[in-house]
């Protein structure tokens, strides 16, 4: 009796214990659960490049995660923000107010990007970047409420327009796509040019988007650069290629250099538009059998090969989880904190580490595209020809406007 | 070496021969709005959408059918020339008794429908449709390199126009379908099926944007958002020609083609705007449009 009695008494005790540990642990969860917006262009230009794609693999993600976080149970919003600061930020505004989403994700159109860190640091929220390209988002747009994930105009400057300089390429035609990525692009570009060596005698800023190129096209024929570079990106880039080719513009001696091309563009374009473009990426489905592993999962799901973008929203997502999961609560301070304590090393980031101005750096990758001849299948479309070491693929702190960081 | 405003006179050549190339479409498009505004007075919103659906069309049946170009260029009017007089005959008829408002819901409504089906299918990264054979290649101009498609578009585009302005303005069908929208019911007392005629009209104007749509395969990726961009523009070309007007929706296509080339040299960031600056412009002076008739 008294044997049962006292297993009685201590199973209570257990059961009591464990019920305070599940309500303590609930409790640092807001709301009890964990909510995750994800932000993207859904229907336009750069659909192809996120869009459904990265809300895939951000389901993924919380599938693989097992659904909860210490319990709390992970819920996904999303929007589609047709690459409208307007349609982003408001959306943002609401998901924070009222649906009390603790992180939005995705975050593609730079101008969108810039306008939803606003709300974010006025809401004390935050934000995983994965879409956008404009280095000014850790740089002067910094906030101590959003991490850039994926790459930057920085290191695409960096690799393609080094890379292009050093073979010879000194003189150079920029087309601009007309607003704040394709700017910070530019300015990453004529640096970078002007620093090795070359020089950029023109250039034409239009209107984004775009569908007739052709008149930029034989601008940029008549003011004899030796190297015409896409400072812009998605459908603009791939309209510009397309209409490049039409008017022989590389039969008349001057190259093209695509300063941010997507897996997805390339696809589309074909091999034999694009055969020997030399790219910057920050990652690659086939560059090795991690990545290939992840990606032929998602090929499964999607009936095509995930983007750097769509990789990139798997990895920071995975990232964000297991920082919840460290500190136990979901509060932006403290998860960001503890997202910048644990270094980044998956099948996406190598040598990854979450700098004090939100920048997540890691190596990057300098690629051609294939030849038709060497491509042994549809979406066999990259070869990876160096490494650019994270270290001195993004901007250095030293040279950071960010207020964030002590200079 | 000549100058003009500042710009060496072979690119300013150069920026004139793309924009009559991309004014050809404008005139072509505008043209099939105004047949349809102007004789069924239907504002056509889906006509971007019937434009990208001449281009997927030919792209798919090139895929999956192996039909060539030069026959789609015949073939891919009639079906989606067809789909529309479906249209017509099923859905526009309805609320043709209706105020304007309804039957430009509706077009939008059915574009956005189109669209999105194709989004959700091909993605919006387009795809490439090869520019057939005996149109490659292209000829030195002495002031630029002149792709021969484009030169083709230019020619097919302006032939389709003055085909459909004699149909219109000079044949025995085209009086009976003016006749037909100035007073329908005098014209079923001779004994003329006006229905029938309207049907037809509709079925036209769309094919006018299917052919349009199979003329820019070719020049840019085919992909569902083609035609939305296009759209506005091509409506405000209708609205500076004067609504309803044939010829002025033809002249005033070539002339705003050519403006916004110029643009594109002088001021490239205003390239999207200037076309509806003259549209202002013209509103504001000549409010039923240069070449339309003041009620």
């Amino acid at each position: 009796m008294t044997f049962i009695k006292k297993t009685l008494a201590t199973s209570i005790a257990v059961a009591a214990a464990s019920s305070i540990a599940i309500s303590t642990a609930q409790a640092e969860i807001s709301n009890g659960e964990v909510r995750i917006g994800y932000l993207a262009d859904m229907s336009g230009t750069y659909r192809d490049l996120a869009g459904p794609g990265g809300q895939k693999a951000l389901e993924m993600a919380v599938a693989d995660f097992g659904g909860s976080v210490n319990g709390a149970p992970i819920v996904v919003f999303s929007a589609d923000d047709r690459n409208s600061a307007d349609v982003g930020a408001n959306t943002v505004r609401e998901w924070i107010d009222q649906r009390n989403v603790d992180m939005v994700a995705g975050l593609v159109a730079s101008s969108v990007t810039i306008a939803v860190t606003r709300v974010l640091e006025e809401n004390n929220g935050l934000g995983i970047v994965s879409g956008s390209a404009a280095s000014s988002i850790t740089n002067e747009h910094c906030t101590p409420n959003h991490i850039h994930w994926v790459y930057d105009t920085y290191p695409l400057a960096n690799g393609t327009a080094q890379a292009v300089v050093e073979q010879g390429g000194d003189s150079w035609f920029l087309l601009t796509a007309d607003y704040a990525f394709g700017h910070a692009l530019e300015g990453d570009v004529r640096r970078v040019v002007e620093e090795s060596g070359g020089e950029v005698v023109g250039g034409v800023r239009h209107p984004f988007p775009t569908s007739d190129f052709s008149s930029y096209i034989l601008q940029a024929q008549g003011s004899g650069a030796k190297i015409v570079g896409l400072a812009n990106a998605g459908a603009d880039t791939v309209n510009a290629i397309t209409t490049a080719s039409q008017f022989g513009l590389t039969q008349s001696g001057q190259q093209l250099a695509g300063l941010l091309i997507f897996l997805n563009d390339v696809h589309a374009l074909g091999l034999d538009a694009t055969q020997g473009l030399l790219l910057t990426t920050g990652w690659y489905w086939d560059m090795d059998e991690e990545a290939r592993e992840w990606s032929e999962r998602y090929y499964a799901e999607m009936g095509r090969m995930p983007t750097m973008v769509q990789a990139g929203v798997y990895s920071s997502t995975m990232h964000y989880l297991k920082a919840v999961e460290a500190a136990g609560t979901d509060d932006p301070e403290t998860v960001r904190a503890q997202m910048a304590e644990m270094p980044v090393e998956d099948f996406f980031a190598r040598n990854g580490r979450i700098r004090e101005d939100g920048r997540m750096i890691h190596d990057m990758y300098l690629a051609q595209v294939k030849t038709p001849e060497e491509s042994t299948g549809e979406w066999d479309l990259y070869e990876i020809l160096s490494t650019i070491p994270a270290e001195d693929a993004y901007r250095p702190l030293s040279d950071s406007q960010c207020k964030l960081v002590q200079n | 070496m000549t100058m003009i405003f500042g710009v060496p006179l072979a690119v300013f050549m150069g920026q004139l021969t793309l924009g009559l190339v991309n004014g050809a479409f404008y005139a072509l498009l505008s043209l099939g709005l105004a047949v349809i505004f102007g004789l069924l007075k239907i504002v056509n919103f889906a006509h971007g959408a019937q434009y990208m659906l001449g281009a997927f069309a030919a792209l798919l049946g090139f895929r999956y059918l192996g039909i060539n170009y030069w026959l789609a260029l015949i073939l891919v009017p009639l079906v989606v020339g067809g789909f529309g007089m479906l249209m017509e005959r099923f859905l526009l008829r309805r609320i043709a008794h209706l105020d304007h408002l309804y039957g430009l819901l509706l077009t939008f409504g059915l574009a956005l429908i189109f669209e999105g089906t194709l989004v959700n299918f091909f993605g919006v990264s387009g795809a490439r449709y090869t520019t057939p054979e005996a149109l490659q290649g292209g000829m030195n101009l002495g002031f630029m390199f002149l792709p021969t498609y484009r030169a083709w578009v230019l020619v097919a585009a302006l032939t389709m126009c003055l085909f459909t302005w004699f149909m219109i303005e000079r044949t025995r069908l085209g009086a009976y379908l003016r006749a037909g929208t100035e007073n329908s019911q005098l014209m079923q007392a001779f004994g003329v099926n006006v229905p029938l005629l309207i049907t037809l009209t509709y079925g036209f104007g769309v094919a006018l944007a299917a052919f349009a749509g199979v003329l820019a395969a070719p020049l840019y990726p085919v992909s569902p958002t083609m035609g939305s961009s296009l759209l506005i523009v091509v409506f405000a070309v209708v609205v500076i020609g004067g609504m309803g007007s044939i010829l002025g929706a033809i002249l005033t296509g070539l002339g705003m083609g050519v403006i916004e080339g110029l643009t594109k040299v002088y001021y490239p960031e205003a390239s999207n705007t200037v076309i509806f600056l003259v549209m202002i412009l013209v509103l504001m002076l000549r409010p039923a449009g240069l070449f339309g008739k003041e009620a």
